[in-house]
């Protein structure tokens, strides 16, 4: 879109014109050595992986795979426990998505405020978002352990020790999904709070100067001219968010594997499961189509939002 | 934000004693690397910690040796192709990965390319391919094009002008993706847990869970040890090119 808006060289230089068949040529040449991988190990397997959702394949077994038609999808849909987990899957992706949303608009505001900030925010960002999440999970483990965590005790010294002595948050029927979702949201806010102090860059400061001139104190500045501003890339980045974590699968496999009593499987998790450990590849395909279903109207919002958003300006 | 790495931190140097005491302290009162040692003598530690460098660097390189090109003609030609392309970023990036893997497991195996280094390579070049266009096209778009057309008008075609003129100027661009690509590799769990089986094969990640045991009864100790361990390299990467990582997935997320 930048390059779009600035000023085009008026005309093509002729050399370049003539010189047009053979370029293209050599555009090709350029754009294959991605396009074959991407072709042969991405957009294959997903048109295959959706194909798959139509048949009965199973690992390992020695009969061909035959298509079933829609079996695996009336399956599904009487499966209560995939209806659980897909549920599971909302409250968790609302759950994270939202207070990460919020948070991170906030810290964000604050250190777009105080610029001399900004590298601290910078280098506690990296923490989170650098880390492999496997490690992420453990590290909350560790944080969590009834014992040897540093949550209990800090109840304890809070003296709260009611609500935190020797408590299992991970293990408990009702704590652990939230526990879970505050996991999640640590991990994602760092990005989040980086991509919203970039749009509030782009916020032009003689509007918010102007406004603050005709007396717009700062909940108006910002209704009127921060958030205009902001709308576009925070609507992406929640809707990219929820994505993400209604698709996320390493976190919540290290913290609690699904469990207590199935409590915290995320779709993924359970897709792997039936794929990988009981080896229904059609049924879990079919899973991961009904997973797409929810996305897609997501992206489509977020597309739909950004055109709007590309609309406004 | 930082307090749970602080806690990771204090008990991967706490020995047995203060992890099994009521009452946990923030700085372990008899430091120990006693730990480290335990965590090596656990798990074969230094091998996944091979076989991930092993996966990150070649598939990092490679993905930016595919990329780079590609990337600098959707900066610079905009038709049917630069948009499907910028499409599929987005999309690819949206998909549920279960719907993706259980295919990549079945053309893998039927290669015999499963609980392979080399299959979980090939599965890692395309995995970062996406991101990978989507940063280096942002780099090539803030090259100025007047530059490009002056060796045009000399004579040179494209594959000239990207490998004396662009390249050299995005240098620093590829270097930030190369690495964060590697980070990539270097943390990824999920196709490393299905398409590798055999234990001297595994990466740190996949290793890292093998510490927690069957039924979540873990040695604290050695597992905060290891996983202390495993962040190390990306967050000492991280801190290198955050900058130029959050300027150019930027520059993809709001210019595209």
């Amino acid at each position: 879109m930048t390059l779009a808006t600035a000023p085009r060289r008026p005309t093509a230089p002729a050399a370049d014109r003539a010189a047009r068949p053979r370029r293209d040529l050599g555009a090709w040449f350029l754009v294959l050595p991605a396009l074959l991988p991407i072709l042969v190990l991405s957009v294959g397997p997903l048109l295959y992986g959706i194909g798959l959702a139509f048949t009965d394949a199973q690992s390992g077994r020695t009969q061909a795979t035959r298509f079933v038609g829609l079996l695996n999808f009336s399956d599904l849909f009487q499966d209560s426990l995939f209806w659980d987990s897909f549920r599971i899957g909302l409250i968790w992706a609302f759950g994270v998505t939202v207070p990460q949303f919020l948070l991170a608009l906030g810290l964000a505001l604050l250190l777009h405020l105080d610029l001399r900030l900004r590298w601290l925010a910078r280098a506690l960002a990296i923490i989170p978002w650098a880390m492999p999440e496997v490690v992420v999970g453990i590290m909350w483990r560790l944080v969590y352990h009834p014992d040897a965590g540093i949550l209990n005790e800090t109840l304890r010294d809070l003296g709260l020790s009611g609500a935190g002595d020797g408590r299992d948050w991970l293990s408990g029927l009702a704590t652990a999904l939230p526990a879970v979702i505050v996991v999640g949201v640590w991990a994602g806010m760092p990005q989040t709070t980086v991509t919203l102090l970039a749009g509030l860059q782009n916020v032009p400061r003689e509007l918010h100067e102007a406004a603050s001139m005709d007396g717009a104190g700062a909940w108006r500045r910002f209704r009127t001219v921060t958030w205009p501003a902001l709308r576009p890339i925070a609507l992406a980045v929640t809707a990219l968010n929820f994505i993400w974590n209604f698709n996320s699968f390493a976190l919540v496999f290290v913290l609690t594997d699904g469990g207590p009593g199935g409590r915290t499987r995320l779709p993924m998790l359970f897709a792997y499961e039936e794929a990988f450990r009981y080896g229904q590849f059609g049924y879990a395909a079919t899973m991961g189509l009904a997973m797409v279903a929810v996305i897609s109207v997501l992206l489509a919002l977020y597309l739909v939002g950004r055109l709007k958003g590309d609309d406004d300006r | 934000m930082a307090f749970p790495f602080l806690w990771l931190l204090s008990t991967a140097f706490k020995p047995p004693r203060e992890l099994a005491g009521l009452h946990p302290t923030w700085i372990p009162e008899a430091p120990t690397l006693d730990n480290f040692r335990q965590a090596f003598a656990q798990q074969p530690l230094a091998a996944a910690a091979g076989n991930s460098l092993l996966a990150a660097a070649v598939s990092a390189l490679l993905a930016i040796l595919l990329a780079t090109p590609m990337a600098y003609v959707l900066a610079r030609v905009r038709n049917r192709l630069s948009r499907a392309a910028t499409g599929w970023v987005v999309i690819s990036q949206a998909f549920p990965l279960v719907l993706v893997i259980i295919p990549l497991f079945l053309i893998l195996k039927g290669l015999h390319l499963v609980d392979s280094r080399i299959g979980l390579i090939m599965v890692y070049v395309v995995w970062s391919l996406p991101f990978a266009l989507w940063m280096l096209t942002g780099y090539v778009r803030s090259v100025p094009r007047e530059l490009e057309e002056a060796a045009a008008m000399d004579g040179a075609g494209r594959l000239r002008t990207l490998v004396s003129v662009t390249a050299p100027l995005l240098a620093p661009g590829i270097v930030a993706t190369a690495l964060f690509a590697f980070i990539t590799a270097w943390n990824e769990f999920f196709f490393a847990l299905v398409l590798l089986k055999s234990p001297e094969k595994q990466t740190l990640p996949v290793v890292l869970t093998h510490f927690l045991g069957a039924e979540g009864v873990a040695d604290l100790g050695p597992l905060a040890a290891a996983a202390l361990l495993a962040t190390l390299p990306s967050l000492l990467l991280f801190a290198v090119i955050q900058r130029r990582i959050t300027g150019g997935m930027l520059a993809g997320a709001v210019k595209s």
